[in-house]
């Protein structure tokens, strides 16, 4: 068999090559390739944009637990502020009962000893009254008895001058 | 490259010297043995026919026959292939005798001209793969249109090809506009892959290993890159940049003739390492029938299991020749390409 024949090419077998393959990249092209990777383009891009939705909703999530943590730390912080105004408040109304309570004593003890003393001048005055009554009845009855006596009148009155010159 | 030029060597060694050694052993020692000849039958299955030869020999032979489509001087005649009766009998069409002779070449008894554009082994084998493809990849694409999910099925395996073609060959060597010349290059590794794959079958025709396949395709290649190509391009043909005046007549046809060595180039690699291939799983095969005409039948049983193993071994490096060559074939189209539609830098 003549070697050449292998590097002859055959007319007929270009002309069916030509239409054939030609023919397979019309059909292709509309009916295998343009579907095929516009589903492949289409998936690639729903699956970046399902990672960056995920990425998005995780970064969501941690925003959110920030946030919880930070309420809690605002809730215990208010509590914490809430006692220790009620516990100021409380030491307060204590001291400030305490103060009115020494004060309102301080008050009824001053006004018992002032009314102790008032009616100490009250009973000494009525004392010394009494007293004076009681002497000048006393000089009276002594003077009474006395001055029906001349001698003793006389006696008196120059005492009296006596004692003043 | 060393694995090419070796087994181009190997298949040129077979074809140049064989028919010599067999023809001097056919005169010299035709009287006390006649050494089995391995060519003519591998040269037969490398090389396109008529007829679909499935087993058997010569006349018994059985064979799908296949139409003959032959044009003489503006005359239209269709036949099928068995009608020339393995070229014993002649065909008369009107007032024109066809007659097929033993290498299966149509001849016309007057010395008319023919155009011979008949459906033969190689055509109907290419048909064969364009049904395959469209097959698939119509199959595949209605899947893809009704699934936004994952792939699956069928094309769970289409769709990775398909991407590595288009991010791995295409892309890299296209740039931004490779949109344009995607579904070219797509089917084109489809193409050659397929056909590669066939071609593999037993009983298959030797499609994309035949140099008119190659040419055609390697011609297209030619026309899609010189067609697409800008003004840096043909500056670097026509004007060189760098090169001295006196260099001019020198550099412009080197330039010129470098645009038609890059298709060429991939005319011979497909043509030559699918028919290597193929010759060489022949001839391992055939060392058995060697065997059996030189030692006898002993020898073809002691033989045929090691033919069997490298005849497997070769069988998976044609597997991967069939991809690596629709690889090949595409990613050097998209260079080429590339190269004629890149910016001037």
């Amino acid at each position: 068999m003549d070697p050449m024949s292998l590097v002859t090419p055959a007319i007929g077998l270009m002309f069916w090559t030509c239409i054939i393959f030609i023919l397979l990249v019309l059909v292709l092209k509309k009916f295998a390739w343009k579907p095929i990777l516009s589903a492949v383009d289409q998936r690639n891009e729903s699956i970046s944009n399902s990672l960056l939705a995920a990425e998005k909703a995780r970064d969501e999530i941690a925003s959110l637990t920030a946030n919880n943590e930070q309420i809690i730390a605002q809730a215990k912080m208010d509590r914490d502020a809430l006692l220790k105004e009620a516990r100021d408040m409380k030491n307060e109304i204590i001291s400030h009962a305490k103060d009115t309570a020494s004060k309102e004593a301080d008050k009824i003890i001053t006004s018992a000893k002032e009314q102790i003393s008032n009616e100490k001048m009250k009973a000494l005055t009525e004392l010394k009254n009494q007293v004076a009554a009681i002497s000048i009845e006393m000089a009276e009855k002594v003077l009474g008895s006395e001055l029906s006596n001349v001698d003793a009148q006389k006696d008196l009155v120059s005492q009296a001058l006596k004692e003043k010159i | 490259m060393n694995n090419f030029s070796l087994r181009l060597l190997v298949s040129f060694l077979i074809i140049l010297f064989f028919p010599n050694i067999s023809f001097s052993e056919e005169t010299t020692s035709k009287d006390d043995s006649e050494l089995y000849n391995p060519v003519p039958a591998i040269m037969h299955h490398i090389s396109d026919s008529h007829e679909w030869h499935l087993l058997g020999e010569g006349d018994a032979s059985v064979t799908i026959p296949l139409p003959v489509i032959l044009i003489t001087e503006g005359n239209l005649d269709v036949f099928m292939s068995s009608a020339f009766n393995h070229g014993h009998t002649d065909v008369v069409k009107g007032d024109r005798v066809y007659s097929m002779d033993s290498h299966g070449h149509i001849h016309e008894k007057n010395h008319l001209s023919i155009l011979d554009l008949s459906i033969t082994k190689n055509v109907a084998s290419m048909f064969l793969a364009l049904i395959v493809m469209l097959f698939l990849f119509i199959i595949s694409a209605n899947k893809s249109k009704k699934n936004t999910g994952a792939p699956s099925g069928i094309l769970s395996f289409i769709e990775p090809l398909v991407l590595f073609v288009r991010d791995d060959i295409v892309k890299p060597n296209l740039g931004h506009n490779y949109k344009k010349f995607l579904p070219y290059l797509l089917t084109l590794f489809f193409f050659i892959l397929v056909n590669n794959l066939l071609g593999l079958l037993p009983g298959a025709a030797n499609v994309t290993g035949n140099i008119a396949v190659t040419l055609v395709l390697s011609f297209i290649t030619l026309i899609v890159t010189n067609f697409s190509a800008n003004k840096s391009y043909w500056g670097h043909i026509f004007k060189p940049p760098g090169v001295p005046l006196a260099l001019m007549p020198i550099m412009i046809p080197i330039e010129l003739v470098g645009v038609f060595t890059k298709p060429f180039a991939l005319m011979i690699r497909l043509f030559a390492n699918i028919s290597a291939g193929h010759i060489i799983i022949l001839s391992l095969i055939s060392l058995i029938f060697m065997a059996q005409s030189g030692l006898g039948t002993a020898g073809a049983f002691g033989l045929s299991p090691v033919s069997v193993l490298f005849v497997l071994f070769m069988y998976f490096i044609e597997i991967l020749v069939a991809f690596l060559q629709a690889y090949i074939f595409t990613l050097l189209t998209s260079l080429f390409i590339g190269l004629a539609t890149t910016e001037a830098h």
